[in-house]
């Protein structure tokens, strides 16, 4: 997908001006976090869980090489076959090329963030072959080629008039020549729409919240049941997963299970659970003939490792945007790439670089409610540092931002200097006036004057200056 | 590609900073998969038989199925009577399945089963269920030639026959059913885990059931 | 001197077990508050720089807070800042250099307190993992962060104070400043504290733990997103009927009355400390001496 996190200040100020996304952000803000709220509360084990959880996925870490090479085993001997994409353009290619090899027409898919990733739609429309997508709120973005705006609710930032203005846009040429008004109305609609596409469908293409390597299965949840559709009708089964999904047995994903639809959507269990285990068996009436699963690395093996590594815990479930006060402010697509929210402000930087994506881990307060509701105890405010101290190493903070600190840094490290220069400053912003007590506009604090007064100093001076002048400076022990 | 498999092995080695697994690591991890250890166990399914059954039921029905508890001389009665109090056709989908054909379906003259796969055209299946779990009010499906996945999925209205004796407390005695029927670390090729019917919240945040799958869920808890 | 498990003493519940523990055991739960001794004596207060600068009432009523208790207060000359702006711009080096002069100039004090969470929250849980490298400093780094306390917390959870002789008219809303309550578990300790306070009634917003969106530099770099979430943090306020808004870190109180202010509102704005050290008659921040709230125009 291709990225315009450069361009993050024009994102946020479209962002900020949408009124459709305004109402959308309002209700995700309180919805969202309030049914996770709930959900938490109503299970005591919660919080081991989340610790347990975190465990799993770091021993995990800590032997990935194995548990891939496990998993891949188990495929094999149930007839399935493992495909390694260190890059982009090579899970794009393995993929144009099993679905050339059945002669594809059209392809199903169903709940992939890395498939954005790799760009593949543009890829195999690019070689005749039709991506379906069939999540609802994927398939209205796809309408309106947007890319998602959330990683569980791609559709989260569109109102139901939007939706019904695109199906009736995009529907028309299939007979439907009413504009629906009514939500349930709409759904079946796209429930009659795509139950073709699923029909038709050569290929069945799925993203994968886990793959086992016990079993060698991989495992989707879905609210929908689109995923167990497009892994049991068409003839042909692909799993696209990148490394960091391999867990190790079923037991381990009983417990990630456990937190990741309460993180998500608050939900003790979403509504299907797919864990599909290789291709159609002897005897079996329905399912497909062949089962590939390719495993993507696109710069994640050399995160381990680091002080980064955290990142890689990650179930994708959402908690983290939908907790996030900056999110909430300015939504999904402001963050310019796939993946957006704090762990956008993570991720992207490693998979498209800090040049390009650099803005994403500067805009946050580090609030720390995003790691208040990681299932997996993601430090995301310290990863969001780690970045910001890359950028610094590197030079590519801004210009007068470096000055600036550099500047402040020069006195705050020399506290008798520090003293007369407040002092200074202090008497500096009685000279522009404190008649009331605040300030309408400052030299040098446009950004906070545009929106806000700012206090002034009280009078009388620092602290440290009517501390001694009262005679209470007292010295070290 | 084995290129492409040894340079993402390779990769991940050289950011651990170790070979290949060996030695007592690689013991340790292998024990662990022979032997899964459990996560923090879940008080609240932890019930006897009967206390499970409820939960299970109470679950199911918060997550918009509804639910009958039966004898099973009773259970053709209330697939027929179920179906005529929704309105819906006396004809359905079932799964040739032995656990069904314990019950006399053949009482229920009006109710035209064809054993099989499930079509597009077809508004009802009536399937088994592998497992039930108290916990959450899931059902737990295992695909099979006794039961075919579109089964599941394709029809608006699912009825699934379930016995109490089949409902467990949590996930974790899913997995030792599973083991025990199919042998460890060998799975059937879907497991499909289904808690209600089928939903969206995709379009403002409301909750719409019948997404793609079933949009009415009928659960006939059975008394052995 | 025994050098505690920091990660203990930060867990501001562990404060409240461990006075609990004393009690029914009577025995030293911990070597930095011996059986025996009450409670600390010598507290040296970390004033903060936006105390300094922009509010000194602050820092007095801290100190007054802390004599009322039985404490006798010192303030290190040799202070400056905790060090955060130049750690959330990534710039550690500079970081270190501050830490490292905050570390020396509060040696020897058997407790620093802080009227501020998110600077109590830098030295207490970020400043030993700065010195890595340097296991002299990072276990002077240690001890230091487990004798911080931010000031409500210090009250309360450590000296165990039930209430405060105040007087305040007025239906004042709390906002949980981000590091102090999820850094420090800073939440009951000041509405503890205000519940004690003669005249005061508290009106909770909606949602006093989202963030205010001042986070430092934050609020001037990226200004329209700390508008929005400032803006809708001053709607909660509006309707929680509040008259007087307060919290217990300057940085977020400024950013609020700013806001509070140029849209007009009445909302008097103030830092905890005021309030509890009877000093709720001071012109709020933002208001001039003459002072008439609401001269917003």
């Amino acid at each position: 997908m291709q990225s315009t996190a450069h361009s993050f200040s024009a994102n946020v100020a479209a962002a900020l001006a949408d009124p459709n996304l305004q109402d959308s952000l309002a209700k995700l803000k309180v919805g969202f976090s309030e049914r996770r709220r709930q959900a938490a509360e109503r299970l005591p084990e919660f919080e081991a869980l989340r610790d347990r959880a975190r465990d799993i996925k770091n021993h995990t870490l800590a032997n990935l090489d194995f548990y891939l090479e496990e998993f891949e085993r188990k495929v094999t001997a149930l007839g399935g076959h493992v495909h390694w994409a260190p890059t982009a353009a090579d899970a794009r290619r393995i993929i144009a090329d099993l679905c050339k090899s059945v002669g594809a027409r059209t392809i199903a898919k169903s709940k992939s963030m890395v498939s954005e990733e790799i760009g593949l739609n543009e890829h195999l429309e690019s070689i005749g072959v039709e991506p379906v997508e069939t999540d609802l709120g994927e398939y209205i973005i796809q309408l309106r080629h947007e890319p998602p705006s959330h990683i569980i609710a791609p559709a989260v930032h569109l109102t139901k008039d939007q939706v019904a203005d695109t199906f009736f846009e995009h529907h028309k040429k299939l007979g439907f020549t009413k504009r629906l008004t009514e939500r349930n109305d709409l759904v079946a609609e796209a429930r009659y729409v795509l139950r073709q596409k699923f029909i038709d469908a050569d290929v069945g293409l799925n993203g994968a919240n886990f793959l086992v390597a016990e079993t060698g299965s991989s495992m989707l949840v879905t609210n929908e049941g689109n995923a167990d559709l497009s892994n049991t009708l068409p003839r042909m089964q692909i799993v696209l997963a990148s490394i960091e999904k391999v867990i190790p047995t079923l037991e381990d994903a009983a417990v990630l299970l456990r937190v990741l639809a309460r993180s998500a959507t608050g939900q003790e269990s979403s509504a299907y659970t797919s864990l599909n285990t290789g291709p159609k068996r002897d005897g079996d009436l329905d399912g497909p003939s062949s089962y590939h699963v390719v495993i993507l690395d696109n710069g994640r093996s050399s995160v381990l490792g680091t002080k980064m590594q955290d990142m890689l815990r990650c179930i994708r479930c959402g908690a983290c945007m939908n907790h996030c006060p900056v999110y909430g402010a300015i939504g999904g697509h402001a963050y310019g790439w796939v993946y957006p929210g704090p762990i956008g402000a993570v991720l992207t930087p490693q998979l498209i670089g800090v040049e390009e994506a650099g803005n994403l881990p500067n805009a946050s307060t580090f609030c720390g409610r995003c790691e208040s509701v990681c299932p997996v105890r993601i430090p995301l405010p310290s990863l969001m540092r780690h970045w910001r101290e890359r950028e610094f190493e590197r030079h590519l903070t801004p210009r007068p931002v470096r000055q600036g600190l550099a500047l402040w840094a020069f006195f705050a490290r020399r506290p008798k200097l520090y003293r007369r220069a407040t002092a200074l400053a202090n008497r500096l912003l009685a000279l522009f006036g404190r008649a009331d007590g605040r300030y309408r506009s400052l030299p040098l604090a446009g950004g906070w004057t545009r929106f806000r007064d700012f206090p002034a100093p009280q009078r009388g001076g620092t602290f440290h200056a009517q501390w001694t002048r009262h005679g209470g400076t007292r010295t070290k022990p | 590609m084995n290129a492409g498999r040894s340079q993402i092995l390779d990769g991940i080695r050289r950011s651990l900073r170790r070979g290949e697994l060996s030695g007592d690591a690689r013991n340790e991890v292998e024990q662990r998969l022979a032997a899964p250890p459990r996560g923090p166990e879940v008080a609240r399914a932890q019930l006897d038989p009967s206390g499970k059954v409820a939960l299970f039921c109470q679950w199911a029905e918060a997550n918009n199925a509804t639910v009958a508890r039966v004898a099973a001389a009773d259970v053709p009665a209330e697939v027929t009577s179920y179906l005529a109090r929704n309105n819906l056709p006396a004809r359905a989908a079932m799964a040739p399945s032995s656990q069904l054909d314990r019950y006399d379906w053949a009482s229920q003259k009006m109710l035209s089963l064809r054993k099989g796969r499930a079509e597009a055209s077809d508004q009802v299946s009536i399937t088994g269920a592998f497992a039930g779990i108290a916990e959450t009010g899931t059902l737990v499906m295992a695909s099979g030639p006794e039961h075919p996945v579109t089964l599941n999925l394709l029809p608006d209205t699912h009825i699934v026959v379930l016995s109490e004796a089949d409902i467990v407390a949590g996930y974790e005695d899913v997995w030792a059913r599973l083991r025990a029927r199919y042998g460890k670390s060998r799975m059937p090729r879907t497991v499909n885990t289904i808690t209600g019917p089928s939903r969206t919240g995709d379009i403002e945040q409301a909750i719409e059931l019948g997404a793609h799958g079933p949009r009415r869920m009928h659960i006939v808890v059975v008394r052995d | 001197m025994g050098l505690i498990e920091p990660k203990f003493l930060q867990n501001r519940a562990f404060c409240a077990v461990e006075r609990l523990l004393r009690r029914c055991h009577g025995g030293a739960v911990s070597t930095l508050f011996p059986a025996g001794a009450s409670r600390p004596k010598r507290v040296a207060l970390f004033v903060t720089c936006l105390v300094d600068l922009f509010r000194p009432s602050v820092g007095f009523a801290a100190i007054k807070l802390l004599e009322d208790a039985g404490c006798s207060v010192e303030v290190p000359p040799l202070q400056v800042c905790c060090g955060q702006p130049a750690y959330n711009s990534g710039d550690r080096a500079t970081t270190r250099a501050i830490a490292a002069q905050v570390i020396e100039a509060f040696e020897g004090f058997e407790a620093v307190v802080v009227p501020s969470g998110s600077c109590g929250g830098m030295i207490s849980h970020h400043y030993p993992a700065l010195f890595e490298d340097d296991p002299a400093l990072k276990a002077r780094a240690e001890n230091l962060a487990a004798r911080t306390f931010e000031l409500t917390a210090f009250l309360a959870d450590v000296l165990g104070l039930q209430k405060v002789a105040a007087r305040y008219d007025g239906a004042v809303t709390y906002h949980d400043s981000c590091s102090g309550l999820r850094e420090l578990g800073i939440k009951q300790q000041p509405r503890r504290l205000l519940a004690s306070v003669e005249g005061l009634t508290l009106r909770e917003m909606t949602t006093p733990e989202v963030c205010c969106g001042f986070g430092g530099t934050f609020c001037v770099k990226y200004p329209e997103i700390s508008n929005a979430m400032v803006g809708e943090k001053s709607a909660d306020v509006a309707a929680s009927g509040a008259d007087t808004l307060l919290a217990g870190d300057l940085g977020c109180l400024m950013n609020m009355a700013g806001k509070l202010q140029r849209e007009g509102s009445a909302v008097r704005v103030r830092h905890v400390a005021e309030v509890l050290a009877d000093m709720g008659s001071l012109p709020p921040i933002g208001e001039a001496e003459s002072g008439k709230s609401g001269a917003g125009r």
